[in-house]
């Protein structure tokens, strides 16, 4: 299905030559508001794009696009190679493929944490429970908390909660990652437990698109940062460069402010 | 502070007049022991006057015969019968509109609620209007506009609305088709019976089977073809033992089928339009306390609206509802006292009413009439207490 897009190396990158996710001049609105302004990005299986800007940019809109929690109005939206449109079947397919980790990682409170990452594998996947549960156990090794397996979330701390959304991602076998500010909503001492996984899943190739202001995630992980401003991307680099040597205006305007906390 | 050095780690006690646990139950023996001596002196004082009026007290006179006829009953009942049954009369009618009211607000209630939240905006709007009109008039002006206004207008049984010559609606109520089962019915029970056995197998080999292969299977489905069919292959092979009695115009008024009292349609309707305001009330509230991020996690999982909606969000939801549902149901039961504003023959209006003034045996009646509300709202709670505790015990 997904074509092999021909793909000029321009920047050194160390991923295959195939397109995971596709926007071609996206725009969105809200009502008046005009949050999205012909986004075009591309990314590649394997790569790992972090995302920042001001408050109010459109990060979590754009992601949120991706796996259709918020619709786009102009321009296509291309994940694997089906199209996001009004398809119901589409949407499905895609949102099978995609993973998403959420700020306040959203875990069900009715349900033990191996029953959170049990469900989708059951009801999506049609996996047989003793499986998803072997899956969703290695799983919660991975992420260090097989312990709590027969726990509830209301019971875990900040950080065990967000691995354990992480790992309800996972469950599904997802092709990409979106994590979108998943440690802002931490105290600082959980947030390296956090990170910790995230790297691990960076090294196993996982596609990721991250939107975090944790400019030393950025740093050893990213192959690309974004910056995001008033709806557009303003610039995109590797991070060496975007870092030591922003182009925009904006962009130095806003890496001083968060440099400087 | 090295204070309260004792040989285990423990706390030292308080003394006595300090414990809290102690203190608790000291006032609360005090309340009680007050409570007992105050109606103790208001029981041996109505007693002596009683005496003094050559009323025998105790419950003897439930045995004597009752010498007045009731509008409406489920059991056989005439004059000739006692006191006594004269009381399950009232009671049966108390059980069957409160029933019958609970049933209605709960169906109504729950649908007005999601309709309220509807991105539809009609149907919101028109919710929300429903609901704001009859949670504030008063309830026995509903039930007076019911009965005064609705029913009681209604055309004389000559002119009576008719749907399919069976069914006919007049001021005296509302006539319906009365089943009349012969030799060979027990077969449809029976088939009945095992239709319902064979779904609750059905769903456990059906849960069985996801576990273990995954495959999901209709289980709604099967089980209305279940329970339409087997019964009717039953009538078939029986040659359907069953006839009607319908309902026949005899000079003034309908003799045959089953008659609902326009006291009885008044009543049912306005206890479950007015409850059902609070219902979906509590509904509306209880979908939009769980959050919307629970929902989206769901579809970021890739599951459908329909299990997020099964599996997410109403069992979230029914926590929430379960307490304030638990007190309508009360309050509806209780509310169904006002039947007697219309004379619709409830507990209250026979038992309380009639009974008392034909005996003079207040504080027996009343006793009785409250022990039996106290239990119909205890078996409510204790019920949906058990209920909310088994989808509680699930959080943590
Ligand atoms: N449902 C909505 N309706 C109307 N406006 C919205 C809605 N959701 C977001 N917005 C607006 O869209 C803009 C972009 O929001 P978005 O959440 O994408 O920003 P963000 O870059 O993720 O910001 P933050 O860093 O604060 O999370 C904001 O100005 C926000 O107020
Ligand atoms: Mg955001």
């Amino acid at each position: 299905m997904s074509e092999i897009a021909i793909q000029a190396p321009t920047k050194e990158m160390t991923v295959t030559d195939d397109v995971m996710i596709n926007m071609i001049g996206v725009h969105k609105w809200y009502g008046e508001f005009h949050v999205l302004k012909d986004i075009n990005l591309t990314v590649h299986k394997g790569e790992r794009i972090v995302i920042c800007g001001p408050s109010g940019s459109g990060k979590s809109t754009m992601i949120r696009c991706i796996n259709r929690l918020e619709e786009h109005q102009q321009g296509q939206i291309i994940v694997e190679g089906t199209e996001l449109t009004g398809d119901l079947k589409h949407v499905e397919q895609i949102r099978k493929e995609v993973g998403m980790v959420f700020q306040h990682f959203n875990l069900f409170p009715h349900l033990s944490i191996l029953d959170n990452l049990t469900l989708a594998p059951i009801w999506v996947r049609k996996m047989p429970k003793k499986e998803a549960e072997e899956v969703a156990m290695n799983l919660l090794e991975r992420v260090k908390i097989p312990e709590q397996a027969k726990k509830y979330p209301g019971q875990l701390s900040g950080g065990q909660q967000q691995r354990v959304a992480i790992a309800r991602s996972l469950c599904m076998n997802p092709k990409v990652m979106l994590f979108d500010e998943p440690t802002s909503a931490l105290d600082p001492e959980m947030i390296k437990e956090v990170l910790d996984v995230m790297v691990e899943l960076a090294e196993e190739g996982m596609t990721m698109m991250c939107v975090t202001h944790e400019m030393g995630f950025a740093k050893t992980v990213a192959n690309r940062v974004i910056f995001m401003d008033e709806g557009q991307i303003i610039e995109e680099n590797e991070p060496n460069e975007f870092f030591n040597n922003p182009q925009n205006d904006r962009t130095k305007l806003f890496l001083s402010q968060i440099l400087s906390h | 502070m090295a204070q309260g050095v004792s040989n285990s780690n423990r706390p030292a006690k308080p003394p006595i007049w300090n414990d809290p646990v102690y203190r608790a139950l000291f006032f609360q023996f005090l309340v009680l022991g007050g409570v007992i001596a105050l109606g103790a002196y208001l029981i041996s004082n109505t007693l002596d006057n009683l005496a003094r009026q050559g009323i025998a007290s105790g419950f003897g006179f439930l045995d004597t015969t009752a010498g007045f006829s009731i509008l409406m009953s489920l059991i056989d009942y005439s004059e000739e019968n006692t006191y006594g049954r004269a009381f399950f009369v009232g009671l049966f009618n108390t059980l069957l509109v409160a029933g019958i009211g609970i049933f209605f607000a709960t169906i109504f209630g729950f649908l007005v609620g999601v309709a309220r939240l509807s991105s539809n905006w009609l149907l919101a709007k028109m919710a929300t209007v429903y609901i704001e009109t009859l949670r504030n008039i008063p309830l026995l002006l509903q039930i007076f506009f019911w009965y005064f206004g609705v029913l009681r207008n209604l055309p004389a049984p000559r002119d009576s609305a008719m749907v399919m010559e069976s069914f006919f609606l007049n001021n005296r109520g509302l006539y319906s088709p009365r089943p009349v089962f012969e030799d060979g019915f027990a077969l449809i029970s029976w088939a009945f019976v095992a239709a319902i056995v064979i779904i609750i197998f059905m769903a456990k080999w059906a849960h069985k089977r996801q576990e273990k292969t995954g495959q999901q299977f209709h289980t709604v489905y099967a089980s209305i073809g279940i329970i339409i069919g087997l019964p009717s292959i039953a009538a078939v092979i029986a040659g359907f033992p069953m006839s009607w009695n319908y309902p026949e115009l005899t000079g003034f008024n309908f003799t045959g089928g089953i008659v609902v009292i326009p006291e009885l349609v008044s009543l049912a309707l306005a206890l479950s339009l007015y409850t059902a305001t609070f219902i979906a009330e509590i509904v509306r509230s209880g979908i939009m306390a769980v959050s919307h991020g629970q929902t989206e996690a769901s579809y970021a999982l890739g599951i459908k609206p329909g299990v997020t909606l099964r599996k997410v969000v109403i069992p979230q939801a029914l926590r929430v509802i379960i307490p304030p549902l638990t007190s309508q149901y009360l309050n509806l039961t209780k509310n169904s006292s006002l039947a007697a504003a219309i004379a619709y023959p409830d507990l209250v209006l026979v038992f309380g009413g009639i009974v008392l003034n034909q005996t003079g045996q207040a504080i027996e009646v009343l006793s009785i009439t409250m022990a039996v509300y106290l239990t119909i709202s205890l078996l409510i709670s204790a019920f949906m207490n058990w209920y909310n505790n088994k989808m509680a015990l699930v959080e943590r």
